[in-house]
């Protein structure tokens, strides 16, 4: 990986500023990772461990309460030193986003094309005749016959939404695309299709993905490298077979054992008992401690720190060694 | 209901036959329809101007005459002709009611969008203001208006400050309306996606929130249209109309002022009540089924099988 990276998060940290006295709730705390051009990184972690708030803190999509400190590098350039307009004009260029249930992100009383236009148009990026037979295209792109961009979302399917979602991602032709759980809320067969168009996609434009899911089949199947979050932190870091051969942190580990295996029919899948912490009352030490098996004295007591366990792979918890 | 309001919007000759099956929409908008026309056509239905005295042929003005062939309706204490009167009239009380629900219709959907989609201070602010002119009772707020807009000599008609005065008061429960159907709608994701793709606010709300939050607009102004009608009556009626340019309410406040009750001239005082019934119960009665047929609030629309139109699991798909 001699390129440069094409996304560089640095100590990303948002915070929430509560209504009531003054409280902060600290949704994502310390995150780093890298994005190399052409990559697929996932982001895994249970609901509510601060995975979409990592991704709309670095679209600065988040309402007025929140506070993003850190640095998060788009080809060099810090998006959060960026002035609003600036901002506005490189969302979608640079990364685009794919959202969760993405039924919900299609206006119910604007045509689908209209709607992917809309996106092109708005950068001024080609005339307004160009830009039809560019939806056209990107329609074909996702397997949608170009005609059915005359129609409205209720008369497409939830896998053709999402399609369409995905063909107005690609529509200013981004280097980065950000999927968010793109496969929630369909069923299996259509599942696969969305992840075998997504794979497609990426390997005809080059285009590194962002992939937000807590399906690890699928991390298994996309990615290249894998990012763990739990309560707001990043607990594991690092390539994708190293991750899932040998994880370090126990709730990786934790997490690989209450998915089932199918070189081992049969077993009984583990859980994790208990529940993320609340956001606003964090344990002292380590935030998985209260659920975690291994748990040691110290680990109320010692936040631990990502360290390296071995070249790219990185874990944060006492009970890793260093290099 | 998304159906009727997606018909609403994209499709109005679909929308025009699922209103037209509906008895009460059309009624309404029949009484509405043909006061405007009256209105308009005003010369025409009428033999006389409105000031022409009907007189005699001794040259003495038929004053308090009865309905005869000289005036369908009779003619008033001056005797000039009540129909004249009435079919003139119609054109001062739509004007006055058509603009003032306008401005009120406009102020009350720019203050309801702007304190929705912006919250915070503004939205703060915004309500405040109008929740003391909901507390306000407006009749005495607009005598006192009226009164002293009148004393100040201001050089415009009296017509155009009764205009503003209502247009100016009546806009709080439009604003309100607005601003919660803008605040639901700015949640919906695709309002998130609009932001994501790079939109401003102007281009969000003139893409996305308007055209959501039209056809309420649009049920409301005619609701509001009727409530206008019926202050600028009431005001008129009270003195406050302009006497050379007499509305509805005008003709009743001669009527009573020249003691047409005590004459026993029914018809000076009743056209011109009905009058304003006619055309408030054609407003009342559209304005209804259009907020019906285009308000989502209204229907239960789990009662109705209408799934295969919604959106599926629009509401059901969150995490």
């Amino acid at each position: 990986m001699s390129e440069p990276p094409l996304l560089r998060v640095r100590h990303l940290t948002t915070e929430f500023l509560l209504a009531d006295a003054g409280q902060r709730a600290r949704a994502v705390e310390d995150v780093s990772f890298d994005v190399y051009p052409g990559q697929t990184v996932g982001l895994v972690g249970e609901s509510g461990c601060g995975k979409t708030t990592v991704l709309m803190s670095i679209l600065r999509l988040l309402p007025a309460n929140a506070e993003i400190r850190g640095q998060v590098f788009f080809r060099g350039i810090d998006l959060l030193t960026l002035t609003e307009r600036q901002m506005r004009e490189r969302r979608w260029k640079d990364i685009s986003i794919v959202f969760q249930g993405a039924m919900n992100a299609l206006n119910p009383v604007m045509r689908v094309g209209e709607q992917i236009r809309e996106a092109i148009t708005l950068h001024g990026l080609m005339p307004p005749n160009e830009a039809e037979v560019r939806v056209g295209e990107l329609l074909e792109l996702v397997g949608i016959p170009k005609e059915r961009g005359a129609q409205y979302p209720f008369q497409y399917s939830g896998g053709m939404r999402q399609r369409a979602m995905i063909a107005m991602a690609l529509a200013c032709s981004p280097g980065l695309l950000f999927a968010d759980e793109p496969t929630t809320a369909l069923d299996v067969m259509v599942q696969a299709q969305i992840l075998e168009l997504l794979q497609g996609i990426q390997r005809k434009l080059g285009l590194a993905i962002v992939l937000v899911t807590h399906d690890l089949g699928v991390v298994a199947e996309m990615c290249d490298t894998v990012v763990v979050m739990y309560s707001g932190k990043v607990v594991e870091y690092g390539p994708v077979d190293v991750i899932f051969n040998a994880p370090q942190h126990p709730y990786t580990q934790n997490l690989l054992q209450a998915f089932p295996d199918l070189a081992r029919p049969g077993t009984v899948l583990a859980c994790i008992p208990g529940a993320p912490p609340r956001l606003t009352d964090l344990p002292p030490g380590c935030r998985f401690a209260p659920r975690c098996p291994a748990r040691m004295q110290w680990c109320d007591a010692e936040v631990p720190i990502l360290r390296e366990v071995q070249p790219a792979h990185f874990a944060a918890c006492h009970l890793v060694k260093d290099v | 209901m998304l159906e009727t309001w997606f018909l609403f919007q994209r499709n109005l000759s679909a929308f025009w036959r699922a209103f037209r099956r509906n008895r009460m929409g059309m009624a309404g908008a029949v009484l509405l329809l043909s006061a405007v026309l009256v209105a308009l056509f005003a010369p025409l239905l009428s033999p006389y101007e409105p000031t022409t005295v009907i007189r005699d042929p001794s040259g003495r003005g038929l004053t308090f005459a009865p309905p005869s062939v000289h005036g369908p309706l009779g003619t008033d204490d001056a005797g000039r002709d009540v129909w004249t009167q009435l079919v003139y009239g119609a054109r001062i009380s739509l004007l006055v009611g058509f603009l003032a629900g306008l401005i009120a219709m406009f102020i009350g959907s720019l203050l309801g969008i702007l304190a929705g989609y912006f919250g915070g201070w503004l939205d703060m602010l915004l309500m405040r203001v109008t929740d003391v002119l909901l507390v306000i009772p407006d009749l005495p707020l607009m005598l006192v208006l009226v009164a002293t807009l009148r004393q100040m000599e201001l050089k415009i008609s009296p017509l155009v400050v009764l205009i503003l005065v209502i247009g100016l008061l009546y806009w709080t429960s439009t604003a309100r309306l607005v601003r919660s159907q803008v605040l639901s709608i700015k949640e919906r994701q695709f309002v998130a996606r609009a932001r994501a793709i790079g939109a401003g606010h102007v281009h969000i709300i003139r893409k996305h929130i308007v055209p959501q939050i039209l056809p309420l607009i649009v049920a409301n102004t005619v609701l509001i249209l009727s409530t206008a009608i019926l202050v600028e009556s009431g005001l008129a009626f009270l003195g406050l109309g302009d006497p050379t340019q007499p509305s509805w309410g005008t003709m009743l406040n001669f009527a009573f002022d020249r003691n047409a009750i005590s004459n026993g001239a029914w018809w000076f005082y009743l056209p011109p009540g009905l009058a304003i019934v006619w055309v408030s119960l054609g407003c009342v009665l559209l304005g209804n089924v259009l907020e019906e047929m285009l308000n989502p609030r209204l229907t239960a629309h789990h009662l109705e099988g209408e799934a295969s139109v919604r959106p599926a699991g629009e509401e059901t798909l969150h995490e």
